[in-house]
């Protein structure tokens, strides 16, 4: 048990590392010679126009609360598809009820309009 | 357990005993087996990685007719040496106003959620990181961990494009997580474990290819949508918003951007194939050797090894292939199609296929295998059938109405 | 001092740090990148307990789901990002005071508690906890009203984002 977490902490440390390698290395050998246009923000080659902060559509929010919703949902029916060998019928049933629960749902919030434009 | 059975767990077994003999406490040789382990692992990825690069612009170029690389090395083969070494020798530019450490933190965090999911990638029978019980979930939570990684890029650029780009492919990642992970469930039920390695060995008498190909199907689409590659690259449409949310980039740090994205692509081509096309399953092979009924073709543990780690290779490199195809074959799609496509067509039909899969799935037991595998080919036929007719008979509807509103319009003109 | 010891109290610092971090932090953005580091030293701790499922739904819900959308939500509401107000009032040490007495409190009861064990519980040899997991959340006897409830949880919370939506379109 303690020994695949193990391994996936080492995984980790040594995922960190290995991208940071060749950045240090890009750090150490190549140029520096910052000027103001170089930084300057990227904008298609123009000057920058407003603000570098945009007011974005609600809708993004929306649709990440939907998301959070199913993704709590598929959470959920991980252990019940594990459970469907012994269980027999009955328990599919049981999933297949809670899936429509939230089916349901999402039908609901169609037909409201919350999943049009993103 | 000789080199010629089980050649990692031996080396390993040789190694940490060197360790102990030089006087280093058990715990910690078996900490450092494991570390060098892990990095030849790394290592053999990263250089997977590399070779990838190679193949995109040699096939990009033969599906636009012209050749691709081909002056450095032979075929080209030393190209992305070359680039990683113009990467890295390249000016690191901050632009002004930036987060400086979540801006350099990103395409590390990018790197490493990929690198993570070697970790649960089975590329033989005894070469694999870990056997977790978890592997499927570990594989979103790896996901998940990339999102992170596009937020504090996107939004650490201080650039609006870079921040438009960055909603863009968040919306689209978690969207298209759904159905991926509704899809996931499917090998979960008929393998009865989230292990890919318990999935991998339940695939010996059928790959579940044949058991679910919608579920494929769906897969590789989620797969392509969470890739941000095309057609659902509008987060970073060349010719739009330059390059989304690592427009800021330069040098090295995108480099990894552009590798871990590469990487990841093929890793998902890898749980294609452990998922769907059995893994490192080869047809008549088994732990000994091939055996084509009473024939048997004893073969030493190693080659066995070899073999199946080859076929699992030669695999992910078709699912990568197939993603690669749909990329250079079709144009891009807007966001808000992409979305609708995602929650009004793929979430439900993925949760049907998953609940007439469980439905069925019982019978795995009480049926003869081949019947087994005859009945959910054919309802996952069914289901794509009555899809495509309701598909069909909405855009009847449509087109109905279409006609009536111009026939309408037409008359309105005349009088 | 074992290495499961020496690993939890990593973790904790690690927490505890990044818990500190969330709330005096200046700009909003890192304050929400803190918790994230939080989150995950949780999902830490539940890996050192050997609770797998738990330890990648936490990343999988919290930091894939939850942290995105405090992140979104922080996006969309402030301007520049950094809060202007003075990090402390000039009252802090008797919410000092009272943080104590509640944390001394909580401390002392979940202590003398009759059923806490000082040393994790071993798993029975052959039990496999997932599939017991999966088992429960659909035997009448255990935990299966609990799951269909929650169904019935999320789909409320889905008619409430809708309301939200569609009373912030019209």
């Amino acid at each position: 048990m303690q020994s695949e977490w193990l391994y996936i902490g080492l995984f980790l440390i040594v995922g960190i590392l290995i991208p940071v390698a060749p950045l240090v290395i890009a750090a150490l050998i190549s140029p520096h010679k910052p000027n103001p246009i170089k930084q300057s923000t990227y904008e298609c080659g123009i000057e920058t126009v407003g603000d570098s902060w945009v007011q974005f559509k609600a809708q993004y929010y929306i649709l990440a609360l939907v998301f959070l919703v199913f993704d709590v949902e598929t959470v959920f029916l991980f252990p019940w598809a594990l459970s469907l060998n012994k269980m027999g019928v009955f328990a599919v049933l049981e999933g297949i009820l809670f899936i429509g629960i939230l089916v349901a749902g999402l039908v609901y919030a169609w037909r409201k309009g919350m999943l049009e434009w993103a | 357990m000789t080199f010629w059975n089980d050649p990692i767990n031996f080396l390993s077994g040789w190694l940490s005993g060197i360790l102990t003999a030089w006087g280093l406490p058990a715990t910690l040789a078996m900490v450092l087996t494991i570390f060098i382990g892990i990095v030849l692992l790394v290592m053999f990825a990263m250089t997977l990685d590399i070779f990838l690069v190679w193949v995109e612009r040699k096939v990009v170029a033969r599906f636009q007719d012209r050749i691709g690389p081909n002056r450095i090395g032979p075929f080209g083969l030393v190209q992305p040496f070359a680039d990683i070494i113009k990467l890295v020798i390249k000016e690191d530019i901050t632009p002004d106003g930036a987060d400086k450490v979540v801006f350099n933190l990103a395409p590390v965090m990018a790197a490493m959620a990929v690198i993570l999911l070697w970790a649960i990638l089975p590329i033989s029978s005894k070469i694999y990181g870990v056997d977790l019980n978890v592997a499927l979930l570990y594989l979103v939570a790896a996901g998940a961990l990339g999102t992170m990684a596009i937020i504090m890029a996107g939004w650490a650029s201080n650039n609006k494009y870079a921040l438009l780009g960055m909603y863009r492919m968040v919306a689209n990642v978690i969207a298209y997580e759904i159905p991926m992970v509704v899809i996931l469930l499917i090998p979960t039920i008929l393998a009865d474990s989230m292990s890919v390695k318990s999935i991998t060995e339940a695939q010996a008498s059928t790959w579940y290819v044949f058991l679910s190909p919608l579920g494929l199907l769906i897969f590789m689409i989620s797969a392509i949508a969470e890739l941000g590659r095309s057609p659902f690259d509008l987060n970073e449409a060349e010719s739009e918003i330059v390059a989304g949310f690592h427009i800021e980039y330069s040098g090295m740090k995108f480099g990894w951007f552009y590798a871990s994205e590469l990487l990841h692509a093929f890793t998902f081509g890898g749980f294609a194939s452990v998922l769907f096309f059995g893994g490192w399953q080869v047809p008549f092979l088994l732990a000994d050797g091939f055996h084509f009924g009473s024939l048997v073709v004893t073969l030493p543990g190693i080659v066995v090894v070899l073999v199946q780690a080859l076929a699992f290779l030669l695999k992910a490199l078709f699912g990568y292939w197939v993603i690669m195809w749909v990329k250079y074959s079709m144009p891009r799609i807007r966001i808000d199609q992409m979305l609708a496509f995602n929650w009004k067509f793929l979430t439900p039909l993925s949760l049907v296929l998953l609940s007439v899969t469980a439905l069925l799935g019982q019978l795995q037991t009480v049926l003869l295998p081949w019947a087994f595998t005859l009945v959910m080919f054919v309802s996952n036929l069914l289901i794509i059938w009555i899809t495509i007719e309701i598909l069909r008979a909405y855009a009847r509807r449509q087109r109905k109405q279409e006609e009536r509103i111009t026939a309408a319009a037409a008359q309105g003109a005349h009088q | 001092m074992p290495a499961e010891q020496i690993v939890f109290l990593l973790c904790a610092a690690l927490i505890l740090v990044s818990a500190v971090m969330v709330v005096t932090v200046r700009n909003l953005v890192h304050a929400a990148l803190w918790l994230v580091a939080a989150l995950f030293g949780v999902a830490v701790l539940y890996a050192v307990l050997s609770a797998n499922f738990l330890a990648v739904v936490q990343i999988v819900v919290y930091i894939g789901a939850i942290a995105i959308l405090f992140l979104f939500a922080v996006m969309l509401t402030r301007r520049d990002l950094v809060v202007r107000t003075p990090g402390m009032r000039g009252s802090w040490w008797i919410a000092a005071v009272l943080a104590l007495l509640v944390l001394g409190g909580l401390v002392f009861l979940i202590v003398n508690q009759p059923g806490v064990n000082r040393t994790a519980l071993a798993i029975p040899a052959g039990v496999d906890t997932l599939h017991a997991l999966g088992n429960a959340l659909v035997s009448s006897g255990q935990y299966l009203l609990p799951f269909e409830v929650s169904s019935i949880l999320l789909l409320a919370a889905l008619v409430g984002a809708v309301y939200l939506a569609v009373s912030r379109k019209s």
